[in-house]
């Protein structure tokens, strides 16, 4: 058993160096990108760029600034290409909104893609079944920036109930759960759709196992099945795509919804960085991201591990 | 995480009953494409959307014909300067005040015009005939890499697994967001090779290399027990070389698994397209795409909803048809697969 969590610790360790390096090289590679030009800006004259690329050090060779800018991240005084502001400070304040928006929208889309996928296994063929699968599907095939204009013009603006966008502290809990509640359910569509699709699926398999009808056999009610044996085994599978989404959102990964909703959460700096080509803050955000994805996919494998045998011993 | 691995080694054990009824009705001996295409006829919903798909992929194709026949203007001619005559009264399509005009039903500007003054309707076609190129190419991509990693480090396990799964790691590890829109803009400004940065190839390729691994790790893990089955022994005794092994005895064996993916992630990859373009990482303006079209909806709101309208209904049919189809496919071909719906 430790030797399968230290394997599986070390490969995290080696997926997550060679992501930086990935993410340090796509920016590097681009020929007409100079950073020396985007930090001095438009006016600035050959001898000026010159001092620049040398304060930075963009003139040593590619290893040696991965290597200096990587110190610069672990020792948290990497500052922006563009506006020359420490990254770890302005991803801070990203925090807050990241944060409220992953926590409600991961626990709405868990409740509700639970909910619907058990009631479409038990009314499978029938009509909240259908109903529930045609909504699903229409989640999964809408794009949240598209839903969260249509949220911002038809009841933000014409209704007026919700703000037109923008992130609101938790001091107003009002105020802060009105700026919320669009980017939550917009962002929760898409996850609903999918796991109330997978929940249904392992549910109606899970049904004809042998200790389903044993169960049955010894006069449990229909819901103490359901609830003690189905549901306890089908969520197995959910809970381990609940903490790789949440992971993702949680490090950024909501992009779309933040920047519809202008939530200034840590997505909507990144997707601001990239258009700027400022490579230290994404470097540093796609590092945050995969290190939650990394470390919540070994957690979930050891948990799997631990539980089922089989794993242990095969891998 | 592996998904699938049924290798179809168990018998009767858990076919649902309705399909050893369907199986006791059928001639022996009935291949298992022609079952499927039998079940897929007697799907009508999932027919339906793929009639819907069609139609939208062949009125995109028309694009040019409806340009130049009916609205008689481009998908980039600005008109910005213009008046129309409606129901015999002449209207600015753009007015003083920078509203561009809505839906006017007629042949010339039939779905609105944008700020600036840009035919709606045209626009729309081209944008479809965009962002379905983008969906197809960067699919093709995805299925033709993921088959062959997935084929090759199933096939040979050891070192060549070891370091084709990191590999993916890497990418799947990334937010398929943050990579791909810094790969769409980097790539945009560079371009790839003899691409041109403003090329569609540019947005297909970042999306087809983000979703390799999603396919790749399935195909993988049906490979690894294939390879553990008698024919591929035979195979091998008999002498034949690795490539040809992995071309002729795997690779029939897992062509299902392989088009039940070709929908799921045509899907997928429109809207990611959409997606990337939103944020300025995929088609770049003024070439349209469904994409492109919502985002200058999305800046024009609340004055123009039409230009968040036209496109983005169009682009949900769009993908939902494709979904239920393949979905429908996907219940044809193998009732008991368990295929996520990915990202």
């Amino acid at each position: 058993m430790a030797r399968f969590v230290i394997r599986r610790l070390l490969a995290a360790v080696g997926v997550l160096i060679a992501i930086s390096v990935v993410t340090f090289l796509i920016f590097q590679a681009i020929p007409n990108g100079d950073p020396a030009q985007r930090i001095g800006g438009r006016t600035a004259n050959a001898a000026e760029l010159a001092l620049i690329r040398h304060e930075w050090g963009f003139d040593k060779p590619i290893y040696v600034q991965y290597i200096k800018t990587m110190g610069k991240i672990l020792s948290g005084t990497v500052v922006s290409y563009s506006q020359n502001l420490n990254v770890l400070d302005q991803i801070r304040q990203g925090l807050p909104a990241t944060l409220s928006l992953a926590i409600g929208a991961g626990i709405i889309w868990l409740g509700l893609g639970i909910l619907f996928g058990v009631i479409t296994a038990v009314r499978a063929g029938r009509f909240a079944d259908r109903a529930l699968t045609v909504l699903a599907f229409i989640g999964v095939s809408s794009p949240p920036f598209f839903l969260g204009a249509l949220a911002i013009y038809y009841v933000g603006y014409k209704a007026n109930i919700i703000p037109l966008g923008g992130y609101s502290s938790l001091s107003h809990p009002w105020s802060w759960f009105k700026h919320l509640i669009a980017p939550w359910l917009v962002l929760s569509v898409l996850f609903i759709g999918i796991y109330s699709r997978v929940l249904r699926s392992t549910i109606l398999d899970i049904q004809h196992e042998d200790y389903v009808r044993t169960a049955r056999a010894k006069g449990l009610s229909e819901r103490q099945v359901m609830v003690r044996h189905i549901l306890r085994n089908s969520l197995i599978p959910i809970i381990s795509l609940w903490g790789l989404d949440f992971a993702q959102v949680i490090g950024g990964g909501a992009i779309l919804t933040e920047s519809v909703f202008n939530l200034h959460g840590v997505g909507q700096f990144a997707a601001q960085s990239i258009q700027r080509l400022d490579v230290p803050p994404v470097l540093v955000i796609t590092m945050l991201t995969a290190f939650f994805v990394v470390l919540l996919g070994a957690l979930v494998d050891v948990i799997y591990a631990f539980l089922d045998p089989r794993i242990r011993l095969s891998g | 995480m592996a998904v699938g691995g049924s290798t179809g080694t168990e018998l009767s054990a858990g076919v649902p009953a309705e399909l050893l009824v369907e199986a006791a009705e059928l001639p022996a001996g009935i291949g298992p494409y022609r079952l499927a295409w039998r079940r897929l006829s007697r799907n009508h919903g999932a027919l339906f959307f793929g009639v819907i798909f069609l139609v939208i992929v062949v009125l995109c194709l028309l694009a040019p014909v409806y340009s130049s026949d009916i609205a008689h203007t481009g998908p980039n001619d600005n008109h910005i300067t213009e008046q129309i005559k409606i129901g015999g009264k002449l209207t600015y399509v753009v007015s003083t005040i920078g509203l561009p005009i809505g839906p006017t039903w007629h042949s010339k500007f039939f779905l609105g015009a944008d700020p600036n003054g840009r035919d709606i309707a045209v626009r729309l076609l081209y944008g479809g005939r965009n962002s379905l190129e983008v969906g197809a190419v960067a699919t093709l991509i995805t299925i033709v890499l993921a088959a062959i990693i997935g084929i090759a480090a199933g096939y040979f396990r050891g070192w060549t697994d070891g370091l084709l799964m990191r590999a993916l790691d890497v990418i799947w590890a990334f937010p398929v967001y943050i990579l791909g829109v810094a790969l769409g803009v980097s790539l945009a400004i560079s371009g790839i090779g003899p691409l041109r940065g403003n090329s569609l190839m540019v947005p297909a390729f970042v999306i087809g290399v983000v979703f390799v691994p999603y396919v790749a790790k399935p195909i993988r893990g049906q490979v690894l027990g294939l390879r553990e089955r008698e024919f591929i022994d035979a195979a091998r005794v008999q002498g034949l070389s690795h490539v040809r092994i992995m071309a002729s005895e795997i690779f029939p064996n897992i062509a299902s698994t392989i088009i039940v993916f070709i929908p799921l992630m045509l899907a997928n990859s429109i809207l990611l397209e959409a997606g990337l373009s939103y944020l300025g990482a995929g088609v770049q303006p003024p070439n349209p795409s469904w994409g492109t079209m919502i985002a200058d909806g999305v800046a024009n709101i609340p004055a123009a909803i039409h230009l968040v309208l036209v496109p983005g209904i169009m682009l949900v049919i769009a993908v939902l048809s494709i979904n239920v189809f393949g979905d429908g496919v996907r219940d044809a071909l193998d009732p008991r697969a368990k295929v996520r719906i990915a990202r």
